[in-house]
């Protein structure tokens, strides 16, 4: 997906992103012109492997955060992980569990998991929740949407950090 | 020179392919032990129904000839055996791709001059079932060369193109994680030796498209619709990765 080498996380230092507004080109990364007037993108910054600020105005809520990490419509994440306080048995292994991840990374590294894991790991299989351009062929009803809102994703965090 | 080793050491920690399964195992050994059972019970098996009726279609005269398939093949149980172990592949007459379903179309237009069975139809899926299950315990063993070649290119291409809003390709799941748990489902390898099958989730047979439009649609892609050239070649490249699982049709899956 990204033309150059390895790890992006020492590059994406201080460049500010709209939704994937980051592309990286033989390791230099640079804005790409894409301006998408109907995703209502906001502008976030990679400083060090975190994004810090948060994406909207209200402050996350762990509770929604955890419905909306549960829905089939919404971040379904026990697709892939086990979540200490979901039902094991619906939990998938294609991921690690979550079980203390709000130990072990801070707010600012979860968010950026959570809008794109890609930017960590290039070849990561877990979706980028936030982020629009650099897919193909999806599908009518989900085109130009992130698969979570801003609030979503301050949620998700919000309830991420509750899992020590 | 140890730079260019270097190089290559770089290169390879950075290759994103996964491997190939090994050992290849068909889908049924994925599946819990009720779900086999089924599979391998040939009283149980609710495909069978298919395959029945199947056997009744081979002898049912259409078109305006009033040939029936078994008019011109004689014996299924004989004149099938092995087929479906070579498709996809190029037909001689168009140089075109077909599955086992548009030589099976093919025939009801350039030999009975019947009206085309609809993609899906339970009519199609029967003769389909029917002509799959005389070749159970054959090896696929299908070809790649010469006019296939184009076309196992595209389909290996597309295996391996991320796609849809979740930005998965096949590749992610079927070789880099099969035998772990996508929610409460076990990934396979992916393979299509069993098809068309009968799913429990579906309640009806299925074609091996319908499974790909199943895949898609979880990964929030566009689908093609059925019979798609993009699906045929993708067939052939299943097909081919499958190369020496034994045909199991009509499979079933939860
Ligand atoms: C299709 C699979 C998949 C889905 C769905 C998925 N993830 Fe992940 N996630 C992964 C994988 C695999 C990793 C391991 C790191 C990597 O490979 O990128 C990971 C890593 C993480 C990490 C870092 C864990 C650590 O210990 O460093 C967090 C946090 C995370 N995911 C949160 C989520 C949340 C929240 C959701 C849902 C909104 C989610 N994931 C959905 C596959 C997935
Ligand atoms: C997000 C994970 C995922 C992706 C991506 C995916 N699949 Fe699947 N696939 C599954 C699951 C889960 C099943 C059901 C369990 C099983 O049989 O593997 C399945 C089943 C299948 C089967 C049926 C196997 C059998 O024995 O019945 C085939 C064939 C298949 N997939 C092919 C594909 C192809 C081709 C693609 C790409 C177009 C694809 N898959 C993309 C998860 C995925």
């Amino acid at each position: 997906m990204y033309p150059g080498n390895g790890k992006l996380s020492h590059v994406t230092t201080d460049f500010t992103c709209r939704i994937r507004m980051l592309v990286l080109v033989a390791g230099i990364a640079v804005l790409s012109p894409r301006a998408d007037a109907q995703s209502a993108a906001v502008t976030f910054r990679i400083e060090a492997g975190e994004i810090r600020t948060p994406l909207a105005a209200d402050a996350g809520d762990a509770t929604r955060g955890r419905a909306a990490a549960a829905a089939r419509d919404g971040g379904n994440c026990q697709l892939c992980h086990a979540l200490p306080d979901m039902q094991a048995v619906f939990a998938g292994t294609l991921a690690p569990p979550l079980h203390g991840v709000g130990a072990r990374l801070t707010e600012g590294q979860l968010r950026l998991r959570v809008v794109d894991s890609s930017v960590v790991n290039r070849d990561t299989i877990m979706p980028a929740y936030y982020r629009v351009d650099g897919l193909r062929q999806v599908a009518a009803a989900f085109r130009e949407k992130p698969i979570l809102s801003a609030q979503q994703v301050e949620d998700v965090v919000a309830y991420l950090k509750t899992l020590r | 020179m140890t730079a260019c080793l270097l190089a290559i050491v770089i290169l390879a920690a950075c290759s994103t392919q996964a491997a190939q399964p090994v050992p290849l195992k068909s889908g049924v050994e994925f599946a819990s032990a009720d779900v086999r059972s089924l599979q391998q019970d040939d009283f149980a098996n609710p495909g069978m129904l298919w395959v029945t009726r199947g056997a009744k279609l081979w002898l049912e005269p259409a078109g305006s000839d009033g040939k029936a398939c078994g008019t011109c093949h004689g014996d299924a149980n004989r004149s099938m055996k092995g087929v479906a172990s070579r498709y996809p592949r190029i037909d001689s007459v168009s140089t075109g791709l077909i599955n086992l379903e548009g030589r099976i179309q093919q025939c009801r237009e350039r030999r009975q001059h019947a009206p085309l069975m609809a993609y899906e139809s339970d009519e199609l899926l029967a003769l389909t079932a029917y002509v799959a299950s005389q070749s159970r315990g054959i090896p696929v063993n299908v070809e790649i060369d010469g006019f296939h070649r184009a076309h196992f290119e595209r389909g290996r291409a597309m295996y391996y193109q991320r796609v849809g809003q979740m930005n998965l390709a096949c590749t992610n799941c079927h070789d880099a994680n099969w035998s772990k748990k996508l929610g409460a489902e076990t990934v396979s390898q992916g393979h299509g030796n069993a098809y068309p099958i009968y799913r429990l989730e579906w309640q009806a047979a299925g074609s091996l498209q319908r499974r790909f439009r199943s895949c898609l649609s979880g990964v929030r892609a566009e689908m093609f619709p059925y019979g798609a050239a993009e699906y045929l070649d993708l067939e052939l490249y299943l097909a081919w990765r499958g190369q020496g699982l034994a045909i199991e049709t009509p499979g079933v899956r939860r």
